[in-house]
């Protein structure tokens, strides 16, 4: 019997000492009419080894293409310590840290992360992680509408240079709570926030404004003039930031005059593989003002009842087993494995390492644009400065471009004609350290061919 | 167990470094000026082998299913096979960007799609969408799904929920989030739900109930078939929340027992990792109602082909709940986890978790301690009320927790269901031996017994783990959450 230890006399002695004739006997308090006696549907047992054969057909089918993608979700190199580390048993097969004293090794993870993502984010302090950057930004918008008190909207501007699937999943979560999240059109020649068209809205009560940066271009926002708009219009600031981008460009903690209010993100590209999509890492930090209404765990340091330095959860009042119908949300658990992937990634490359993948990035976006704008047809749609990157219109719809790039093993991007189809034939490609120059030639190659 | 050890910064040093894991670059490559960070970031400057030692002994100062028995009730702490992990660490699931094109992606569509399916069948629901990220984001999903359902039969004025005593925290904490009124209704004496109050609590603005089922309490709600009955003719809907779906995994399922939504936590009764508080995983399962409304994406099959189904494909949908697909990896492990177990497999889950429970309760009682519903089976946990040891002997359920550690045993979950006094909600799981429920039950008899002869060794328990009872109040009250480096 998989994973079950029980002998057949075992099974006699337990039933013994419970009074009980056989195993069935026990669910004697379940109507009759419901039980059932088969699972029809369900395959078969099958041994580990049958089970490692097919996965790995599977796993093997879906190949290793060469990818361009970024688009919220980035492949760097992991150092081998993480996933060695993280698949230790002592953390691996641990629970949420309700016996302190028996958890006292992933609260003190709790408290580094936290740690690095303030440090990051240059904000005063950070949860203990959310499920992914799309729902920390539905949980930020949630949060600034707890935490601005004299805000009676509960609007949040959304500029349409946001991640799209974010903005769809913010709407979806802060929808039963009423929150209107408004979009504000970006200036199509630069790809940045139309800081005109957010003229307009001076004045009226917004509860806050969403900054993307790097934004999902790839471009670099002036994120001074934009803090700076929303502090003289009472709004507050919710940034959604990279963190492999915060090596090199200004923190949130830093823009404007005052800083961000809340920073979110999803740590994905520290130490979490691409995986289709998950599981990923959502961030948040925000200011100390703001703390008792940030959603999520939070490990604090204290001392025990000798006096010496421990870990514990702490402002628990915030949380659902606490609060129930009143809580900050509902939020349960954090992303504990990925959270912790990310501090030993994080720990391992430290200052230097996160500023060499950043340069990299930038370097190898660039090398990529490069080598693809000498293709007829193909330029770079926004002039500015961007970080890993970048937007190329082609003559040709993307679609089946893409289509013919996989199957020569590239992905080569991602078509943005849905979500913006004012850019027209427009391609969003991505470059990361990890990223040769014998890659980017090979796909300069395969477009080439693609879109001749 | 290891003593402390210090924080990863106070490890650090200017100018040390991993350096293998620095890539080449040039150093002149920089954003423009006016985009700049002033100072670089304050994370820690260590050696590889610093922070893998670090990390390792960290590691140390927790227990895990893989070090201790760890019988938390309602989380399911079972054994995590080893497998489940290493094929979801295949480097073709691993390096798979989630928006390649889905040609790239038949391998893990194919595993996803079977896992849909798989759920349904053990479910007895007619769809399932495996995007929620974790229990809470289901039990969101299962609401907005009932709101969506109501709203679009122009039934909007149904906007309350109903929720026993019993219920998890998530239950009403996300019905608020999906902006409904939350009804609290009374549990029997016996366990069972009181179905006075609820038939009063029913009303034209009844959106649905949340029930979960066996309870937190660890009894079989025998009379389910009423319930659904009774809230169905009220025009509600009944939400199943599976965090107590181990206890009857193929024996009787929710979509049989009248519920119209369902969220599994896949890190409990499908074993995947609970990995020091996540991630979870969250599927849903629906019946033909809410089918139109399943969250997105779900794994479509046309012929032998596996793709994404969008929003053109199911425009009633709530919408996405995260940025991609939800948490993949863990539902690759799930995947391993339900093909080696099989059906029969799945039987014998219910069967030796229910077993073990039950054995557990049997032999605490022998050993003097009382059941919170003595009239009861228990289903795959049950609780002890050690209310009778803390009036006579001053010692609580917390301190018995805490000694508990000492002996080697992570603590049952304390003082949830907050309607029972002084508990223990206790859950063995099928994965542990009769011999680790027989220590587990020495350790809370021998710990009865010091409570009697020298209560004071209880009460400041534990004395053998990294540090001792911590100051909670301390901790929030001059709140120290994040290390910042000295002003220099």
């Amino acid at each position: 019997m998989p994973y079950i230890p029980h002998t057949p006399d075992d099974v006699r002695a337990m039933l013994d000492r419970i009074g009980a004739a056989s195993i069935d006997d026990l669910f004697d308090e379940i109507p009759n009419s419901l039980r059932i006696d088969a699972l029809p549907g369900v395959p078969a047992a099958l041994p580990e080894m049958d089970v490692a054969r097919l996965a790995a057909a599977r796993a093997a089918a879906d190949g290793r293409p060469l990818n361009f993608i970024g688009a919220g979700a980035y492949e760097h190199h992991i150092p081998a310590p993480v996933w060695a580390l993280v698949t230790r048993g002592e953390i691996y097969s641990a629970y949420t840290p309700y016996q302190a004293e028996a958890s006292q090794g992933t609260l003190q993870v709790m408290y580094e992360y936290q740690s690095m993502i303030a440090a990051l984010t240059a904000m005063d302090v950070s949860n203990a992680s959310l499920y992914d950057g799309a729902s920390a930004l539905a949980e930020a918008c949630l949060m600034a509408v707890r935490a601005h008190r004299r805000s009676k909207s509960a609007r949040i501007l959304v500029p349409a240079t946001v991640n799209p699937t974010w903005r769809r999943v913010a709407e979806v979560i802060t929808e039963g709570q009423g929150l209107k999240l408004d979009a504000v059109p970006y200036d199509l020649a630069t790809g940045c926030v139309d800081v005109k068209a957010l003229e307009r809205h001076a004045g009226e009560d917004i509860t806050a404004i969403v900054i993307q940066q790097p934004n999902f271009f790839g471009q670099l926002e002036d994120v001074d003039v934009l803090t700076r708009w929303a502090r003289a219009n009472g709004a507050l600031v919710i940034a959604a930031v990279n963190p492999v981008a915060l090596a090199l460009v200004a923190p949130p903690g830093e823009w404007g005059d005052g800083g961000a209010d809340i920073a979110v993100g999803d740590a994905q590209p520290c130490g979490v593989p691409l995986s289709s999509g998950g599981p990923y890492v959502g961030f948040m930090a925000c200011r100390m003002e703001h703390v008792r209404q940030m959603p999520g765990r939070i490990a604090g340091r204290t001392v025990d009842t000798a006096g010496k330095p421990g870990f514990t959860l702490t402002l628990q009042a915030r949380e659902q087993h606490i609060r129930r119908a009143k809580a900050t949300s509902n939020i349960c658990t954090n992303q504990g494995l990925l959270m912790t992937a990310a501090t030993i990634h994080l720990a391992l490359l430290g200052p230097e390492g996160l500023g060499r993948v950043a340069r990299a990035c930038l370097a190898r976006t660039a090398e990529l644009v490069a080598a693809l704008t000498q293709l007829p047809g193909v330029r770079e749609v926004f002039p500015g400065p961007r970080f890993h990157e970048a937007v190329l219109k082609l003559e040709r719809p993307a679609g089946p471009v893409l289509d013919a790039l996989a199957a020569e093993g590239i992905v080569g991007g991602l078509d943005l004609e849905r979500d913006f189809p004012e850019l027209g034939h427009a391609l969003l490609v991505c470059a990361t350290e990890t990223r040769t120059t014998a890659d980017i030639e090979a796909y300069a190659r395969a477009l080439g061919r693609a879109a001749a | 167990m290891a003593k402390t050890e210090p924080l990863i910064f106070e490890l650090s040093r200017p100018g040390r470094g991993a350096t293998a894991q620095f890539p080449d670059v040039d150093a002149e490559i920089d954003v423009p000026a006016a985009f700049r960070r002033r100072r670089p970031p304050a994370l820690p400057e260590v050696s590889e082998l610093q922070a893998v030692r670090h990390y390792t002994r960290l590691s140390q100062l927790n227990f895990g299913i893989d070090t201790h028995f760890y019988p938390l009730g309602s989380c399911t702490m079972k054994y995590n096979p080893r497998v489940c992990n290493s094929l979801a660490m295949l480097p073709g699931f691993l390096g798979r960007h989630p928006l390649a094109p889905a040609s790239t992606g038949q391998g893990v569509l194919a595993c996803l799609f079977e896992l849909q399916e798989m759920l349904k069948h053990v479910t007895g629901m007619a769809g399932v969408s495996l995007t929620p990220m974790a229990g809470a984001q289901g039990e969101f999903a299962g609401v907005a799904m009932i709101r969506a359902y109501h709203r679009a039969r122009g039934d909007s004025a149904r906007n309350e929920i109903i929720v026993p005593d019993a219920a998890h925290g998530t239950n009403p904490a996300t019905a608020t989030m999906c902006g409904m009124k939350v009804r609290e209704i009374p549990t029997l004496a016996d366990g069972d739900v009181d179905l006075a109050a609820l038939g009063a609590a029913l009303s034209p603005a009844t959106a649905g109930i949340m029930l979960t089922n066996p309870s937190t309490l660890g009894v079989f709600e025998r009379r389910i078939v009423e319930i659904a009955r009774m809230v169905h003719e009220a025009g509600g809907l009944l939400y199943y929340d599976g965090a107590n779906l181990n206890a009857i995994l193929g024996k009787v399922r929710p979509g049989d027992m009248g519920f119209d939504v369902i969220h599994m936590n896949l890190h409990k009764t499908f074993s995947t990792p609970h990995g020091g508080g996540g991630p979870g995983s969250g599927a849903v399962g629906v019946g033909k109602r809410l089918l139109p409304h399943l969250p997105l994406p779900v794994v479509g099959r046309e012929g032998d082909r596996y793709r994404w189904l969008d929003e053109r494909d199911l425009p009633g949908s709530i919408g996405r709940l995260s940025g991609f697909m939800g948490n993949t990896g863990v539902l690759l492990r799930a995947w391993v986890y339900m093909r080696i177990l099989g059906a029969a497999g799945m039987r014998r889950v219910a069967e030796y978790s229910t077993l073990n429970a039950n054995y557990l309760l049997a032999r605490l009682r022998e050993a003097g301690f009382e059941p919170a519903y003595p009239g009861r089976r228990a289903s795959h946990e049950f609780i002890v009320t050690l209310k009778r040891e803390a009036r006579e002997l001053g010692v609580t359920a917390m301190d018995f927790a805490k000694r508990l550690l000492d002996h080697g045993y992570h603590a049952p979950t304390t003082y949830f269901p907050l309607l029972v006094p002084e508990c223990l909600l206790i859950e063995p799981t099928e994965s542990e031996s009769r011999e680790e429920l027989d220590g587990f039950v020495d350790a809370l008899a021998a710990i009865k017994n010091e409570a009697a002869t020298d209560a004071a060794v209880v009460k400041s328990a534990p004395h053998t783990m990294p540090v001792r009872r911590l100051d909670d109040v301390r901790a929030a009250r001059q709140l120290d959450i994040a290390w910042k480096p000295a002003a220099t």
